[in-house]
């Protein structure tokens, strides 16, 4: 039996500061997408939405808030807190409800709007928090990427150009990108001139905050056949996975590893676990891939991801990068899209927007930025508390 | 130097002794280390131990990787005024098989330090208050001649 499910619409509210509240975003979202599918809101009987801690009181990012704005209709609805991988897991709650035959037809939504200022802990003095401890201790977000961005070249030899050469390539992918919030195709000089804000990793190779939506419409393929969009790209694989004991790769927001000190116990990188469930549920492997999508936090992190999803071996993506393979009409376009380095991270809405461009990539409707001939795509993306998705989506 | 007393900026995570230690935990039943400590379960899948005997961790160690804070972080964050860049090191300890955060020693550079480095984990201080000097763990380069 099949465990795929056909993707029939897709939609995005454009990333961007904007200051609104989410639920616009989420709801010129799923418009777009329902339209793109042409599916009347009625018949959709499944809302999943992806979550965030922020905005208020438990619940208000949920998918009842979006089911009410698009007008209440009875359908049953889910909300998925996972951090950055929000929306694949509120798409994996849509698959399963699909496949168990309980809903033919399902929205998955996440939207989300950037707080002002610094995400900072709560204060007081809270040693039991990790959140507080690393911040007591001066350790922000950017230094942990700074620590992997660093490492990189110290044992594989990957330079400051490198970096710099992801972000001008991801910049020139987003300057085609209409829903893109940095629309500007910038220069390795550019990032050069940005300031320093956690060596070696400059302003400009660090990802922003946005706000934006995106949406999808999912169906059964005996749904799909009936409407007459047999052909629709379709969700092979989604994998959710938790690392493996013991995590060997200090993550926010900790302050130490898990100990491999264990008889028996090997360190391993959660990243290169994610791919691992999606290649095998898809059946496929990473040769079958077109192009991928992937959370680029930070430009060195690109690098990691590429390697962590087997398009190259341990240490050779800056390789694969330096000959120009990674670039759209390159042999594994990498963030088609351009990526977080031109949309800024949406947290709940994120994940689901790495599956929107492979949806239009593979329809071949991404206009300026079509990757030609692509059949398969992959996600990756990562977040606190072990939370992290990697998704495969094929014609 | 002020004469106020040197207290630890977070109680019972290190010894304040001339060369000081991390404190950790480590299972009984099977080696894990853990640091911050962790009393109550064993996170490793395969054991269910409720067992678990304080440790000072290794002392020394080697870089696993390293970078800056050329910003002022936010709060609960105490910073100097005028703020001053600061290193922060990711370091490997063998014998625990585990890789432990913590700021550089004050006067050495992100360009002085490479992979592989050994270092040793001094105290140093993190801020004031009106009462006392908090101290923190930091990582010392063992091979600079400062």
């Amino acid at each position: 039996m099949s465990n795929e499910i056909a993707i029939l619409g897709a939609g995005m509210h454009p990333w961007g500061k904007w200051g609104h509240n989410f639920v616009q975003y989420g709801v010129a979202a799923a418009r777009e997408a329902l339209a793109d599918a042409g599916v009347p809101w009625q018949d959709v009987k499944f809302v999943s939405g992806g979550a965030t801690v922020r905005c208020g009181y438990p619940g208000y990012v949920a998918g009842a808030t979006f089911a009410q704005a698009l007008g209440w209709q009875g359908a049953e609805v889910n909300t998925s807190y996972a951090a950055c991988a929000s929306g694949s897991q509120a798409l994996a709650a849509a698959r399963n409800k699909i496949l168990a035959g309980e809903c033919e037809v399902a929205l998955v939504i996440g939207a989300d709007t950037t707080p002002k200022g610094f995400l900072a802990p709560a204060g007081g003095y809270r040693p039991e928090d990790p959140d507080w401890v690393r911040f007591y201790l001066g350790i922000t977000n950017p230094t942990y990427f700074a620590l992997y961005a660093r490492r990189r070249m110290d044992v594989y030899g990957d330079t400051l150009e490198d970096f710099a050469a992801v972000k001008v390539k991801n910049s020139r992918h987003g300057s085609k990108n209409p829903r893109a919030r940095y629309r500007k195709c910038f220069t390795a000089d550019d990032v050069a001139a940005s300031a320093m804000v956690a060596d070696p990793l400059r302003l400009m190779d660090i990802c922003a905050t946005s706000d934006g939506g995106a949406a999808l419409i999912v169906s059964s393929l005996d749904y799909a056949k009936k409407v007459g969009k047999s052909d629709a790209p379709r969700v092979a694989a989604i994998s959710t996975v938790t690392p493996t004991f013991a995590s060997g790769v200090v993550e926010m927001p900790d302050i130490a590893t898990d100990s491999a000190a264990a008889a028996g116990i090997e360190a391993h990188s959660f990243r290169s676990m994610l791919p691992l469930k999606a290649y095998e549920e898809a059946g496929i492997g990473p040769e079958d891939v077109s192009l991928a999508e992937v959370y680029d936090l930070s430009t060195a992190l690109e690098l990691d991801w590429i390697e962590d999803l087997q398009l190259a071996h341990r240490g050779e993506a800056a390789q694969l990068l330096r000959a120009g393979h990674t670039g759209i009409g390159g042999r594994i376009p990498v963030n088609a899209s351009g990526g977080l380095a031109c949309f800024g991270e949406a947290v709940p809405a994120q994940a689901l927007a790495q599956v929107c461009e492979l949806t239009w990539q593979l329809r071949g409707e991404a206009g300026d930025r079509q990757v030609e001939g692509a059949t398969v795509g992959i996600t990756a993306n990562q977040g606190l508390f072990g939370h992290g998705s990697s998704v495969i989506v094929k014609k | 130097m002020s004469d106020k007393p040197l207290v630890p900026a977070i109680e019972g995570w290190f010894t304040m002794a001339a060369k000081p230690h991390l404190i950790g935990t480590r299972c009984e039943a099977c080696g894990t280390y853990f640091f911050p400590k962790q009393d109550q379960y064993c996170r490793n899948p395969g054991c269910d131990s409720t067992d678990f005997r304080e440790v000072e961790l290794s002392r020394t160690g080697h870089v696993w990787s390293y970078t800056n804070a050329c910003y002022q972080p936010p709060e609960p964050f105490v910073a100097p005024d005028p703020f001053e860049p600061f290193a922060i090191a990711a370091i490997q300890l063998e014998e625990e098989q585990m890789v432990v955060l913590g700021q550089v020693v004050k006067g050495v550079d992100v360009a002085e330090l490479k992979v592989g480095m050994p270092v040793e984990l001094v105290l140093e201080p993190l801020h004031e208050t009106d009462e006392a000097i908090k101290v923190t763990w930091k990582w010392r380069p063992m091979d600079l001649e400062k």
